[in-house]
């Protein structure tokens, strides 16, 4: 006990031997060790992917066609097209329905029942399983154009990003502070106007990040993309016949029995980690909050 | 006013009688709801033009919810009902046919807490003359605000930082000058101070004086001294727990001098001399 009636002075210096000091120190201790251990599959990924797709990295790779059995050499660049095509597409596709769909839930009908409808819809499609919306896409467009296609790959996709992207925009439209919304409205806005002006330029930065996600998400799908644009071992002439991606070039690639594939499908990893960071970066740098 | 070139759209109707001719707003409210809950009742507040009306009165007393109510600000939140009227120049501003947002259009607000627009000083100023379509210069419609808001010596030079960057003082002029560019009739303050330091507060309060002679002013205060240094008129709200709820209602009003020192009831004694607050 303190006894601060007296004149001797209390303990104020640190020590083991209390309970409290010994809970924390182990606390703080055991919860770096679980920090750790959640980067480790993160960095010992990238570390493998550095390590055995690195060596291959040149600009032969994105210039050249995938080899066919025993060429050696080639490279993936109708790939690298062909999933940046598809990501654009359902990018093109997912960010307009999704941005005005959360518009929607944030500010017009956020306790309507059709806000709590597709809000609730929104959750359950983050969950799907990618592959049915592959087999979705194929009964409704690839059995309807005839073919597989970009396209398909793309709509595919957008299904894939469009509920990362309505419910990240939802909540960065609500951390729009009440008394800016009010400002608008105060001054003569109507509420089209007030989203338009102030609330989606001041979310700006928190949708991109949702839009990232989404992109990150899709980026290196395998499932739904071999249902709907295939592979081609071509350039892309068009977006309505078969397309190839990275994703399923890995897939291809890391099963056969060639060293030059396998060493492809390695590269084609680090690529596609590249290229999602690459996107990240830029949004990050033309979304940052400018004011 | 000041001559500035007037905003694109027709100007509100003339004063329907010669009665009211003095008055900017009449506001004669008879009860507002949110929902079932009663919050204001017989709020009869007459708005004279060119001058300052002080609303006064204890939490919950329901002098913003009047003061919301002029330019149907509370029409946004759910469940809100107003029975009586309230005149705006002569036409009822609840009547059918009136659209809120042209109604908010010729009577400004500036609210509790600054909220700047997360865009630059000049671009916040030029909001509400973009939104008007305004045709005109506007660096000097911008210029002309901030010299009215006192605070262009301050910001003249950086025009393009954003409008948050600046101290919570200049935000709340920033936003007196955003709601002036356009030029309203009337001007709505609600606790303009609340979220200020003292010496801030006093040049706001300078600034409303300043105002006054090109607007029509209400200001909600919870400070009985602001009451007395800027309003001419002022209004008494009280609180009625008497049927278990919290209804605010008009105590009294009158020249904020015979308010101060000669009030009529028992009520505005006990409040102004500090016994309840």
């Amino acid at each position: 006990m303190t006894d601060t009636a007296s004149n001797v002075p209390p303990l104020l210096t640190h020590t083991w031997s209390e309970g409290r000091a010994l809970r924390n120190g182990v606390l703080t201790i055991g919860a770096w060790a679980v920090a750790l251990i959640a980067a480790v599959p993160l960095v010992s990924v990238l570390y493998m992917l550095i390590v055995h797709g690195g060596a291959r990295l040149s600009l032969e790779l994105l210039t050249e066609l995938p080899p066919a059995g025993f060429e050696m050499g080639g490279g993936f660049g109708n790939a690298i097209i062909g999933t940046v095509v598809m990501v654009v597409i359902a990018t093109i596709i997912s960010v307009p329905i999704g941005v005005l769909a959360a518009a929607y839930l944030a500010e017009l009908g956020p306790d309507s029942q059709l806000g709590r409808v597709s809000r609730f819809l929104a959750k359950v499609l983050t969950g799907f399983p990618s592959i049915l919306a592959g087999v979705f896409v194929y009964a409704v467009i690839v059995l309807a154009m005839g073919g597989y296609s970009a396209i398909a790959g793309g709509v595919s996709l957008a299904i894939l990003m469009l509920p990362t992207v309505v419910l990240t925009a939802e909540e960065a439209m609500k951390m729009v502070p009440r008394k800016m919304k009010d400002a608008a409205l105060g001054i003569g806005c109507t509420r089209t106007q007030m989203i338009w002006k102030i609330v989606l330029p001041t979310a700006l930065p928190g949708i991109l990040t949702g839009v990232m996600l989404g992109v990150a998400r899709v980026a290196g799908e395998s499932a739904p993309l071999l249902f709907t644009a295939l592979f081609s071992n071509y350039w892309l002439r068009s977006l309505s016949e078969p397309t190839a991606s990275l994703s399923i070039l890995i897939y291809n690639f890391s099963s056969m029995p060639f060293d030059n594939q396998i060493e492809l499908a390695w590269a084609a990893s680090l690529v596609l980690v590249l290229i999602v960071l690459i996107f990240n970066v830029l949004s990050r740098l033309f979304g940052r909050a400018k004011y | 006013m000041t001559v500035v070139q007037p905003l694109k759209g027709e100007a509100p109707g003339k004063p329907a009688s010669a009665k009211s001719g003095d008055l900017a707003i009449n506001c004669n409210v008879s009860k507002i709801y949110y929902g079932s809950f009663l919050a204001v009742r017989d709020a009869r507040v007459p708005i004279n033009k060119g001058k300052i009306t002080g609303f006064i009165g204890p939490s919950g007393c329901g002098k913003s919810t009047v003061l919301r109510s002029l330019n149907r600000m509370n029409d946004l939140i759910q469940g809100f009902r107003l029975e009586g009227d309230v005149h705006f120049l002569g036409q009822d501003i609840y009547a059918k046919n009136i659209d809120p947002v042209v109604v908010r259009r010729y009577i400004g607000m500036v609210f509790q807490q600054p909220n700047p627009f997360a865009m630059s000083i000049y671009d916040n100023v030029a909001f509400g003359l973009r939104l008007n379509k305004f045709r005109g210069s506007y660096d000097e419609r911008v210029e002309h605000a901030l010299r009215r808001a006192a605070l262009w010596d301050e910001v003249k030079d950086k025009l393009k930082v954003s409008g948050l960057s600046l101290s919570g003082g200049q935000q709340q002029r920033l936003c007196i000058a955003r709601a002036v560019a356009t030029e309203p009739t009337v001007l709505l303050m609600d606790e303009p101070c609340s979220a200020l330091d003292p010496i801030a507060t006093r040049r706001v309060e300078e600034l409303m004086l300043e105002l006054k002679k090109d607007y029509t002013i209400a200001l909600v205060t919870h400070n009985m001294q602001q009451a007395t240094r800027v309003a001419d008129i002022t209004a008494f709200f009280g609180v009625d727990i008497s049927k278990g709820g919290r209804t605010g209602y008009l105590v009294e009003m009158g020249d904020t001098e015979q308010i101060f020192q000669r009030p009529r009831k028992q009520l505005t004694q006990e409040y102004i001399s500090g016994k309840f607050s």
